[in-house]
């Protein structure tokens, strides 16, 4: 499934961008993040735990940053095995534009589910991705400008 | 005689079951029981690169973690298709290898890779999370069409181009020149959907290794335990057949996936003798949706010629049939022998052809699904012909009924020999008893109603009490495809009847002890039906195919044809009188016109006391016996389905549903009725509800009862069943075989009667409120064009 969202974040582009290449942040602001540790400039290792539908899983993947194009743009792409679960996949490309605000932050995500999850959840799948980027977005939004944020606004 | 052949006797099995004393698979438990947990892919198609089991191991309570190196190490076989079809070119059909348990390669979401083995189920299901598979994954292909396509990804080495067979049936050139010659030819393409065949209790296996006797005992939710003996040992090296005994007590519904013989059990046989434990498995629902055998997923594009009277000049049939990742044990004959083979229908067809590809794809395996290759065919074909009446302008009875075959026995152009049936007979009554010609006035009252209100037709014919052994071997058929049954008369009088024959929800504790209670003239009650064991009965093709009557009951005549003998000499010896003049008749075996008589018991007694039987006689009254079949038997009917569609929404009511069979003698009509109830519901929830659905990278995602769609009460209309019947003339008793008609007859019908509401013929199974919604909005702005 595709989604695609805009927020706008009062905040300077660079600052935005820095927060984008945080793991404290990232760890913070990923719905269920256990764990989230830097393997390389580009890689991480996560933990994530999350219930979709009546699978409930917690999955161990590689979190990857690609096409960077420092402070514009970049892709994230993950990867996580839930055991009998199955697995999820997805990636994200996110660009960042300075506009009078601040900054938007435009993303176009796809995500991907194997396993337990496509037979039981399929039903789910979209929903729950939608509101885990919604989440995740509003969660950096909220790092980033304290509670009181602007509104968000996504679209699928 | 109120339990004889023709009274409703209630199922006397219904006693344990409706009180939850029936004793199933999971239900045995033994001393040192251990629990199995599959670990299955989540990918479609992946090589296997690593199995990390050491998390698995160290967890309390895991007695150990197997895998396929250790299996196929031990010996165990590769699972085989138990059907060779050759293709047309004459080369043998491309089977790929299939280990119970993955070794390099997995090739469908569910494949399973290891098992674990623990103290308890749940220990075995958190253990096999614990399990790291790493897979490299390759590219999938989830569709039939798309696997024949140049580039597909290829799941079978053996399988170039995924193609397992390419095969044909009847006359392309003759097909072709009747087309030609045609003033009309209709063209349909067609899809018939996948289904999954959800029998209410999930497949279980309980395997018990005895180290002191080298002897293995599976209790297993089998329709054909004998066969599953037979092939787990003479194909997968289990064990020798004297050394394995399999059980199928009671089986809560079969419809096909409980014929083959799956990974599971064959694992957990091997895994009891590895771990010295018996060994215990039961699916979940969602382990069901994944590894119990799908059936269906045909791709058809067909063409049928008429001439000008509205006769068929030709019909030419191109199908791609889905066969999933592996073949299952019968999977190859469904859809050439058990579909091809019906496509003449009931009509006379002089000129036709079918060509079947079967191919491999990345999805749970498809075999026997209720009815197996004929609801293809049945679906087919008279989808054709109501189409093609609507495009001729033709009453659908009326196109029928002239192409109606009236001559007996009729040899079809794809090697049927049709034995008997009154066609006629069943159009007219099925129409009869749905007032088609009130029709029109309720077509206008629902319009009033701003209802859409349509009439479709079925008429079909199928293939039962599969068959003749010589035939099938011909076929390509692994087995024989007889049935044995043995007769022991007690001493006291009571009856045991032994059978190879499987109830798994047909009655057969009740319908076979009735034809033994009207031979004999005995209570029912003093009849017993022993069935499901491999040590009791001495064997048997078990139960498919609408069978166990045409076949397994002629066997059960048979073996009561020499106990009557017998019963005859001794009473002729003990009343001196001659053997001609002796008749069992109110419970009793008498000297016909004479008060000399003697009880049933009195010569049940007489046989094992031995005290005075004739001169160089046997004691005991025991026979069996072994019935081959001589054909096929041909059960066929007409099916009238009406329905109501709101245009709005697409909603859909079956307001009435006709059903008119011939079954040939029918043993017990209540039970046959519930047959042809449970049928039509089958074919409703086909037509109406049902579908498996994979992605495209082969994920499930009907895997759940949230998704996958079962037919419920409010989805049916009250039946109005009915029977014309004529005999078969290929078994003693004239039986055809009613199990799987209601599934083969209702989808066509259902769908006709849409496409007549809605005013459109392009519509496919299943016709859920969304897609009749889209062919009406469709139909309506054609028209509007136009």
């Amino acid at each position: 499934m595709d989604m695609t969202g805009e927020h706008i974040i009062a905040a300077p582009r660079e600052e935005v961008w820095a927060a984008l290449n945080d793991v404290d942040v990232l760890r913070a602001c990923i719905p269920g993040c256990e764990e989230l540790e830097k393997t390389s400039d580009t890689t991480m290792e996560a933990v994530v735990k999350q219930k979709i539908g009546p699978v409930k899983a917690t999955f161990k993947g590689a979190v990857e940053l690609e096409n960077i194009d420092a402070p514009k743009s970049y892709t994230i792409r993950g990867e996580g095995q839930g055991g009998v679960a199955g697995f999820a996949k997805g990636g994200a490309d996110v660009s960042l534009e300075e506009v009078p605000e601040g900054t938007k932050l435009s993303y176009t995500a796809k995500a991907q589910v194997g396993g337990k999850l496509a037979r039981l959840g399929s039903r789910l799948i979209d929903a729950t991705a939608k509101k885990l980027a919604a989440k995740f977005f509003d969660n950096f939004q909220k790092h980033l400008n304290g509670p009181d944020a602007s509104e968000e606004e996504a679209a699928g | 005689m109120t339990t004889g052949i023709g009274a409703r006797v209630k199922r006397r099995e219904d006693k344990r079951f409706i009180t939850g004393k029936g004793k199933y698979t999971d239900d045995v438990r033994t001393e040192n029981q251990a629990y199995a947990a599959f670990v299955r892919s989540p990918v479609a198609h992946a090589n296997v690169k690593s199995i990390d089991k050491s998390a698995a191991l160290e967890m309390d309570g895991v007695i150990d973690v197997l895998d396929g190196h250790q299996l196929t190490g031990d010996g165990i076989g590769n699972i085989i298709c138990g059907w060779a079809v050759t293709s047309k070119d004459g080369s043998p059909m491309n089977m790929g290898a299939w280990s119970a348990l993955a070794t390099q390669k997995v090739r469908y979401v569910g494949d399973a890779v290891a098992v674990v083995i623990a103290e308890t189920q749940q220990l075995a299901r958190l253990a096999a999370e614990a399990v790291d598979v790493e897979y490299e994954e390759l590219p999938v292909v989830a569709f039939a069409d798309k696997a024949l396509k140049d580039g597909a990804p290829q799941i079978h080495e053996e399988a170039p181009g995924n193609l397992i067979y390419d095969w044909e049936i009847g006359d392309a050139a003759k097909a072709d020149a009747g087309l030609a010659e045609a003033v009309h030819v209709t063209e349909m393409e067609i899809t018939n959907n996948r289904l999954s065949p959800n029998p209410m209790e999930p497949r279980s296996a309980v395997a018990t290794y005895d180290e002191a006797e080298d002897h293995y005992t599976l209790y297993t939710t089998s329709q054909n335990p004998h066969v599953a003996r037979l092939v787990l040992s003479a194909f997968y090296n289990v064990a020798p057949e004297h050394k394995l005994r399999v059980i199928a007590p009671d089986v809560g519904g079969g419809f096909g996936a409980k014929i083959y013989i799956y990974p599971e059990e064959i694992t957990c046989l091997w895994a009891s003798m590895k771990t010295n434990r018996s060994v215990k498995w039961t699916a979940d629902r969602s382990e069901a949706f994944v590894t119990d055998a799908h059936g269906r997923d045909h791709i058809s594009t067909a063409k049928m010629g008429f001439d000008a009277d509205g006769r068929i000049t030709g019909f030419k049939v191109d199908t791609i049939a889905n066969l999933g990742a592996y073949m299952s044990l019968f999977s190859s004959s469904v859809p050439t022998y058990l579909y091809a083979t019906l496509l003449s229908g009931q009509y006379d067809i002089q000129n036709l052809h079918a060509n079947v590809r079967a191919v491999y794809t990345n999805t749970v395996p498809v075999d026997a699904y209720r009815g197996a290759g004929r609801p293809e065919a049945c679906y087919l074909v008279e989808r054709m012909m109501e189409t093609a009446a609507r495009e001729l302008g033709m009453k659908p009875a009326e196109l029928r009924a002239k192409n109606f075959i009236r001559e007996f026995p009729h040899e079809t152009p794809v090697i049927m020999t049709y034995d008997s049936g009154d066609f006629d007979a069943n159009l007219a009554q099925a129409e009869e008893a749905a007032d088609v010609n009130g029709f029109p006035a309720r077509r206008e009252e629902a319009a009033k109603r701003g209802k859409l209100r349509g009439l479709g037709y079925s008429c079909y014919i199928e293939a039962c009490g599969i068959a003749p052994s010589a035939a099938v071997g011909g076929l390509g058929a692994g087995v024989g495809l007889w049935e044995s049954a043995e007769v022991r008369v007690n001493p006291v009088g009571t009856i045991e009847i032994l059978t190879g024959s499987h109830s798994h929800g047909q009655g057969h504790e009740t319908t076979f002890a009735q034809i033994v209670a009207e031979r004999f003239d005995q209570p029912i009650e003093n009849i017993s039906i022993v069935h499901g064991d491999t040590d009791k009965v001495q064997f048997g093709m078990g139960t498919y195919g609408s069978r166990s009557g045409a076949v397994g009951m002629s066997a059960i005549v048979k073996a009561m044809d020499k106990v009557e003998a017998k019963v005859r000499k001794i009473a002729a010896h003990q009343l001196e009188a001659s053997e001609d003049d002796i008749v069992i008749e109110g419970g009793e075996v008498k000297v016909a016109g004479t008060d000399k008589a003697l009880g049933w018991h009195e010569i049940g007694l007489a046989a094992y006391t031995a005290h005075n039987l004739p001169p160089d006689m046997e004691p005991g009254l025991k026979e069996s016996a072994f019935y081959d079949p001589s054909n096929f038997t041909f059960p066929a009917g007409t099916y009238i389905c009406e329905v109501e569609v709101d245009p709005d929404t697409g909603t859909t009511e079956i307001v009435q549903f006709t059903a008119s069979d011939d079954f040939g003698t029918i043993i017990n009509p209540m039970i046959v009725e519930g047959q042809v109830h449970g049928g039509i519901a089958q074919g409703v929830g086909q037509a109406m509800l049902e579908q498996v659905i994979y992605d495209e990278d082969g994920q499930l995602i009907t895997g759940s009862y949230m998704d996958y769609t079962m037919p419920r009460a409010a989805d049916l209309p009250n039946f109005s069943v009915h029977h014309a019947s004529t005999v078969c003339p290929g078994n003693p008793l004239g039986m055809k075989g009613c199990g799987e008609a209601g599934a083969i007859g209702s989808p066509p019908a259902v769908i006709n009667a849409i496409t007549d509401a809605i005013g459109n013929n392009d519509l496919a199974m299943p016709a859920t409120p969304q897609n009749v919604w889209r062919a009406y909005q469709a139909a309506s702005a054609k028209q509007a064009a136009e």
